[in-house]
């Protein structure tokens, strides 16, 4: 009698604990993949990322613009669920050569050295090919003022050949 | 010389006096040095090396485009013209009507510096409008 009970007692423990165990099942990687997927998608700078899941051990890889990017990939990564730990192999895009943004438009160049040299009446000016030219005289105090407004232009660069400073 | 070499003190004394944002490039023969200055005083520093290395700016092979850094806003600016008083226009450009004037050594509240040429200024009269950045300093 006292053996059948203990039977039934030790068969209930099992089935119990059988039972826990199974209430906590972890997430599948598949799901957690699909959830980091997700959560990756709803961050517009890291479109171009790959996600892989093994053993709630996330790898992202692909792409980034940026550190920053870079960064918050593994940091929304590593916040979704079921995530032990993120592997980052995202690469960086190197960054774009430094691009010479030139103003070419003639008539802009000239409304600017108009407005300029307005009143600077010893010079001349005039917009050839994109390169500002200057004639004239003017003294040395107004055209350290002055140069540095003409830069501000990005022109094409100077003719100053004909141009004096006093 | 090539204009790297030419130009070799300006762009070291850009890095070490913190000039932030650098960028040095070349096209058909014209140096571009851009970047944003901690403050004015590193800017005239800048200006002056290159009236070092050029004598006038004659040479016309560089084209020098360093703001001052915007970190700190500029609410005030002093009208520093030689002597005459500052137009100040409806629309930024000499074309554009005169709306009122700001006196020399008047002090001007500065409303807007999105254009790098033409500030939106507000004189102590109330006269709003684009006066010509050249012959505005900002006050600390």
């Amino acid at each position: 009698m006292k053996k059948q009970f203990l039977s039934v007692l030790l068969i209930a423990i099992f089935g119990l604990s059988v039972s826990l165990v199974s209430c906590k099942s972890k997430p599948k990687d598949a799901d957690i993949k699909a959830s980091i997927e997700t959560a990756l998608r709803m961050n517009p700078m890291s479109a171009n990322t790959r996600v892989d899941v093994k053993d709630g051990v996330a790898t992202i890889s692909g792409e980034c613009k940026d550190e920053l990017c870079k960064a918050k990939c593994a940091e929304v990564a590593a916040a979704v669920k079921g995530v032990k730990s993120v592997v980052n192999y995202c690469t960086v895009a190197p960054a774009p050569p430094p691009v010479v943004v030139v103003n070419s438009d003639d008539m802009v160049l000239s409304k600017g050295l108009a407005d300029a040299l307005k009143d600077q009446p010893g010079v001349q000016y005039a917009v050839r090919d994109g390169k500002i030219v200057l004639t004239g005289e003017i003294s040395k105090a107004k055209w350290v003022m002055l140069k540095p407004t003409l830069d501000k232009m990005m022109s094409k660069g100077y003719d100053l050949s004909k141009l004096t400073i006093k | 010389m090539t204009l790297q070499e030419k130009y070799q003190e300006l762009v070291n004394t850009a890095t070490t006096s913190g000039v932030r944002d650098l960028n040095v490039r070349e096209k058909d023969g014209v140096m571009y040095i851009d970047g944003e200055a901690p403050n004015g005083q590193t800017k005239d520093t800048l200006w002056n090396v290159y009236d070092k290395l050029d004598p006038n700016f004659l040479s016309g092979d560089l084209v020098m485009n360093v703001k001052v850094s915007e970190a700190a806003p500029v609410t005030k600016a002093k009208v520093t013209t030689e002597k005459s008083n500052l137009n100040i226009r409806k629309g930024p450009g000499t074309d554009q009507p005169v709306v009122g004037k700001a006196a020399h050594n008047e002090s001007v509240t500065v409303v807007s510096r999105s254009n790098d040429m033409w500030w939106l200024v507000r004189t102590k009269d109330g006269e709003e409008g684009y006066a010509y950045a050249q012959y505005l300093t900002p006050e600390a």
